[in-house]
């Protein structure tokens, strides 16, 4: 198995809300990509956005300015 | 891609499935609304694929056949429709939750749920099961098969507890109808719950259940249906009084060609293909050390599913790595089975879930088999 990272890891209400921020990720052009949520979280979607932690700021912005909500933002090793 | 992940959908299917939705998708009307030849065009397609789910279930009349979204809604059917404060249920940890949580919410209404417990192997427990059906008893509900172990269920001994007691049979088919015979007279089955978008090979948002002639179900849903406009009351005849509203005819012409595919390459064919290839990739990965894998393969009549682990390794993370690694899709985590993960102590870690199509080749079982050795080295 690969070497763990720290990683910055957003869950989700939903699934739909997921997939939102991973077409507003895209148009927007903010690094990160789909991962199964770990188990060291829990959350209500299964799916979660993983992102490097340098990309919090950004991630955060998109987010408010886009209207998603998150979860929860998680940092930890995936 | 390597697809492994049939038992959450069949991602491939048969051209004529495809091509049969495009057609209906530029020439079809609404079902039962009316006389012209684009309305007409649906009803007759519709109404020929009842006529061969009837057949392919050996069901006694086609009006029987009743067209839903999938098996979720079927079985929100069949429960709510039939149970009523106080009567008694039985069920077993292998469902899924759209067993449980529809059962779980009758519960709150004031209807006695009993689950039967499981073994560790995820095996259903016939001597529990006849303990807990009594004559009091207004219905058994269980899975054919589990989504997460494969473990396949004979339903007619089942059949046979239930019956002896008076109680209604009701069968979730979600993972064998279109890959196991199913004979609703012979099994004894009340009422059975299929989805078409995965053994059937049609499209998503197709589904259906058989209700038993003379079994009165409440419907969920009240509306349009073609017939009886000046009544203020949906109508309460077969087919039409447990599918109010238009119906997924573009999606339903799609099945309508994958049961001739079906009944034309024959679900034995199709069964034994899968079988082969899921012994296959058990055979390879059972003995690699590190790798746990679930369920009971003690009989040779299983789902072609898989479940395992990797040491303790989280089932998302090795998920992850199957993907980006090897391009291989598989489902980890809890797969809607919550009880049966309890009963295979896998709650925490979920499990990793390789399910086969006939569609899969020996290559990709390699490839699977060699992706698991090479992540339990590691």
């Amino acid at each position: 198995m690969r070497k763990k990272e720290l990683k910055l890891v957003v869950t989700f209400h939903t699934t739909a809300d997921a997939m939102a921020m991973e077409k507003a990720c895209r148009e927007q052009e903010v690094p990160g990509r789909i991962i199964p949520v770990p188990r060291t979280i829990s959350a209500g979607c299964g799916l979660a956005w993983c992102a490097g932690l340098e990309d919090r700021e950004q991630i955060a912005a998109m987010m408010k300015k886009t209207g998603i909500e998150e979860e929860d933002m998680h940092e930890c090793m995936v | 891609m390597i697809y492994m992940d049939n038992a959450a959908t069949t991602m491939r299917k048969p051209k004529e499935v495809i091509d049969a939705v495009v057609q209906a998708m530029s020439s079809m009307g609404n079902a039962g609304r009316g006389a012209n030849e684009a309305s007409l065009s649906a009803s007759r397609v519709i109404y020929d694929t009842r006529e061969q789910l009837c057949r392919f279930f050996h069901a006694e009349n086609p009006r029987q056949i009743v067209f839903t979204g999938n098996s979720t809604e079927s079985l929100n059917i069949a429960i709510k429709g039939i149970l009523n404060p106080g009567d008694h249920v039985v069920t077993t940890m292998l469902e899924h939750n759209s067993v449980l949580r529809p059962l779980y919410e009758m519960k709150d209404r004031g209807v006695d749920l009993t689950i039967v417990e499981s073994s560790e192997k995820g095996t259903l427990d016939l001597k529990a099961l006849e303990d807990a059906v009594t004559p009091r008893t207004r219905m058994v509900i269980c899975t054919n098969g589990s989504n997460l172990t494969g473990n396949y269920i004979p339903l007619e001994p089942v059949s046979e507890i239930a019956h002896k007691n008076g109680a209604l049979f009701v069968v979730d088919a979600s993972q064998t109808a279109g890959v196991f015979p199913i004979d609703v007279v012979k099994m004894g089955i009340d009422v059975l719950c299929f989805t078409g978008h995965k053994g059937l090979l049609g499209p998503q948002g197709t589904g259906g259940m058989y209700v038993r002639e003379g079994l009165p179900i409440r419907p969920l849903k009240s509306g349009g249906s073609g017939v009886q406009t000046y009544s203020r009351t949906h109508p309460a005849e077969m087919p039409t009084a447990l599918e109010a509203g238009t119906l997924n005819g573009h999606g339903i012409a799609g099945l309508h060609a994958a049961m001739q595919y079906l009944e034309e390459t024959g679900v034995d064919h199709i069964r034994a293909r899968e079988q082969d290839l899921m012994w296959r990739f058990y055979e390879g990965v059972k003995e690699i050390p590190g790798v746990k894998v679930y369920g009971d393969f003690s009989t040779k009549e299983r789902c072609a599913i898989v479940a395992l682990n990797i040491g303790d390794y989280d089932s998302s993370e090795v998920s992850d790595e199957l993907l980006t690694e090897y391009n291989i899709s598989t489902r980890p985590g809890g797969h809607c089975a919550p009880l049966m993960h309890k009963a295979l102590g896998t709650v925490e870690q979920g499990a990793v879930r390789f399910s086969f199509s006939h569609y899969n080749t020996e290559e990709e079982i390699e490839i699977a088999i060699k992706a698991i050795r090479e992540l339990a080295e590691d």
